[in-house]
């Protein structure tokens, strides 16, 4: 992938596409094959050292920190980044450029006005926001998101849709999406997986008129 | 968040249980601030007032808990904050106890000398602990810590030419202007408070709010960047720094170490005082400190069944308290705070 690129990588159940984040972002070990990042081989670096390099991701099954709250969620995400993760004396409110950067997510997310409430008071909407807040202020150059849109309402993946149609060009996003028409319609570039293997690349326009891309998703004619 | 039940290690659920939703919840700010410090007042007044109110033997209690306290206060450092729970910080807490004994009954050595290393051996010990244990978590963490602490108890039942075995190690460590009780106590309380605001301070750090989202979601954690085992290794060896200390305190008050400070009784009770008091709350240490050492005095004084009665108490505590009496009275003051405003 270039950098800046916006791909979606969409597939049936079983696909592989979970998996496959999973082997980017160091999460399962790979047991062939090499992950290359920034032009570095990153096969080996464990999931920390890759998040240090830059790569950021969400999950399909929301994952944060309940029983802290809004604010100190997205302080977790930007204190990972500085020195400071290591005072053991300081105070533990956000400090300086800090203070700056969790009022912006919290901003982007909606959601300071809640900044002080635990997270699992939120409703699972705002916690699919809060999700994609954390992976935002963690300053990734490559966004990985696991079905962003996953359980939504229509009017709240309106929001998400249009949140992520508004993240800077810079930034490299891969997006796993089972919304197919609103995957197509955030990306320049498609992968269909099957079985764990690419079954198809190309454009938005060539994946949806792509015949083996509609027998997988739809199967075949005499299977209905 | 944690992986669904049933892709989890059914004894991990178990462990995770013991650190888990209403011992570590983030506790709701129940008292303003002039109330707080009206409370710390008071707190602070008994405590000055305890050598003259009541010398002698309830003087001695009160040291004796406020090093227990200090001892709780750092196992709930990693069960409360990082949702680690350890069966062997008696046997660190014991470790600086025998070097401070050992040093300056049979090396003849200064007792503040005895103190450093005391506690330097405390936190080599809690480095070699952490460094075999972090890697786990729920009850595999729980079973590691109790075997290391067993190990160490063996050691000193069986390193007879050092630990002295059964009879142990005895001897007056702490320095002549200590002697007399009010002083020793006041050292006792200073030396315990400033441990209590370090640990504090330490738990309301970026380092304590990293081990608090350890706790709460380690995958989200490595994503986000962190070195998990790092932060954990570290804040094991900060625990076993504090339990360290604490061991020192206590070989200056009692004068007596035998394999009964190491063994695995002593992890336990340091794990019910948290408990009883609330996990995660830190200052639940001291109270569940206060509630037991009283107690076991208390009804020791009227039956020779005090194991037993005091067992009920847990059981009573676990069924109507889960969260402690710290936990507990922070819930009942929100509650009626609540109806007060509506």
């Amino acid at each position: 992938m270039r950098q800046g690129e916006r791909r979606a990588i969409i597939g049936p159940n079983g696909a592989g596409k979970t998996t496959l984040f999973n082997a980017i972002a160091g999460e399962v070990p790979v047991s062939s094959g090499r992950v290359r990042f920034a032009g570095r081989d990153v096969t080996r670096l464990r999931t920390h050292r890759r998040a240090a390099l830059g790569i950021g991701r969400t999950y399909q099954i929301t994952n944060l920190f309940p029983a802290l709250s809004v604010e100190q969620n997205v302080q977790l995400a930007v204190q990972s980044l500085t020195r400071r993760k290591f005072s053991m004396l300081g105070g533990g409110a956000p400090k300086g450029e800090e203070v700056a950067r969790v009022d912006e997510a919290l901003a982007t997310s909606g959601l300071a006005a809640r900044r002080r409430d635990p997270t699992r008071t939120l409703s699972y909407g705002e916690q699919r926001q809060l999700e994609f807040a954390l992976a935002l202020a963690s300053k990734p150059a490559l966004l990985l998101l696991d079905e962003p849109a996953a359980g939504l309402s229509a009017a709240e993946r309106v929001v998400m849709a249009s949140t992520i149609s508004a993240l800077p060009r810079s930034l490299t996003l891969v997006l796993i999406e089972h919304d197919i028409e609103l995957a197509l319609g955030l990306v320049d570039h498609v992968t269909c997986m099957h079985n764990g293997t690419v079954l198809v690349e190309g454009r938005p326009d060539e994946i949806r008129a792509n015949a083996r891309v509609q027998e997988v998703y739809l199967g075949r004619p005499h299977d209905a | 968040m944690r992986p669904p039940l049933s892709m989890r290690e059914p004894l991990e659920e178990v462990g995770d249980a013991l650190a888990d939703d209403a011992l570590t919840r983030t506790p709701p700010r129940v008292m303003s601030s002039r109330a707080r410090l009206i409370v710390a007042i008071a707190c602070v007044a008994l405590l000055v007032a305890v050598p003259f109110v009541v010398p002698g033997y309830k003087t001695s209690l009160v040291i004796e808990t406020l090093i227990f306290a200090t001892l709780a206060m750092s196992i709930d450092l990693l069960a409360g904050y990082a949702g680690r729970v350890s069966l062997g910080h008696g046997a660190i807490f014991g470790i600086a106890t025998y070097v401070v004994l050992y040093h300056v009954t049979t090396g003849g050595g200064s007792p503040w000398v005895a103190m450093l290393l005391g506690v330097a051996a405390a936190t080599v010990a809690a480095v070699v602990f952490a460094l075999l244990a972090i890697r786990t978590s729920g009850v595999y963490f729980l079973l590691l810590t109790l075997a290391l602490g067993m190990i160490v108890w063996g050691m000193c039942l069986r390193w007879t030419s050092v630990t002295g075995g059964e009879n142990g190690l005895r001897g007056t460590v702490a320095p002549a202007w200590l002697a007399a009780q009010p002083v020793f106590y006041f050292f006792i309380l200073i030396a315990t408070s400033l441990m209590t605001w370090l640990m504090w301070r330490f738990a309301h750090s970026p380092f304590g709010l990293t081990l608090q989202g350890i706790r709460e979601s380690e995958s989200r954690m490595r994503t986000l960047g962190y070195n998990v085992p790092l932060h954990l290794f570290i804040g094991f060896t900060v625990s076993g720094f504090f339990a360290g200390l604490a061991g020192t305190l206590y070989a200056f008050f009692n004068s007596f170490v035998s394999p009964s400070t190491v063994a695995l009784a002593q992890s336990v009770e340091g794990l019910l005082m948290v408990i009883v008091g609330g996990v995660g709350t830190l200052f639940g240490g001291l109270v569940g400190a206060a509630v037991i050492i009283a107690l076991e005095n208390l009804v020791s004084f009227y039956t020779e069944r005090w194991p037993m009665v005091l067992g009920f108490m847990f059981i009573v505590t676990m069924i109507f308290a889960p969260e402690g009496l710290l936990g507990f009275a922070r819930t009942l003051l929100a509650r009626r705070g609540a109806e007060h405003r509506s």
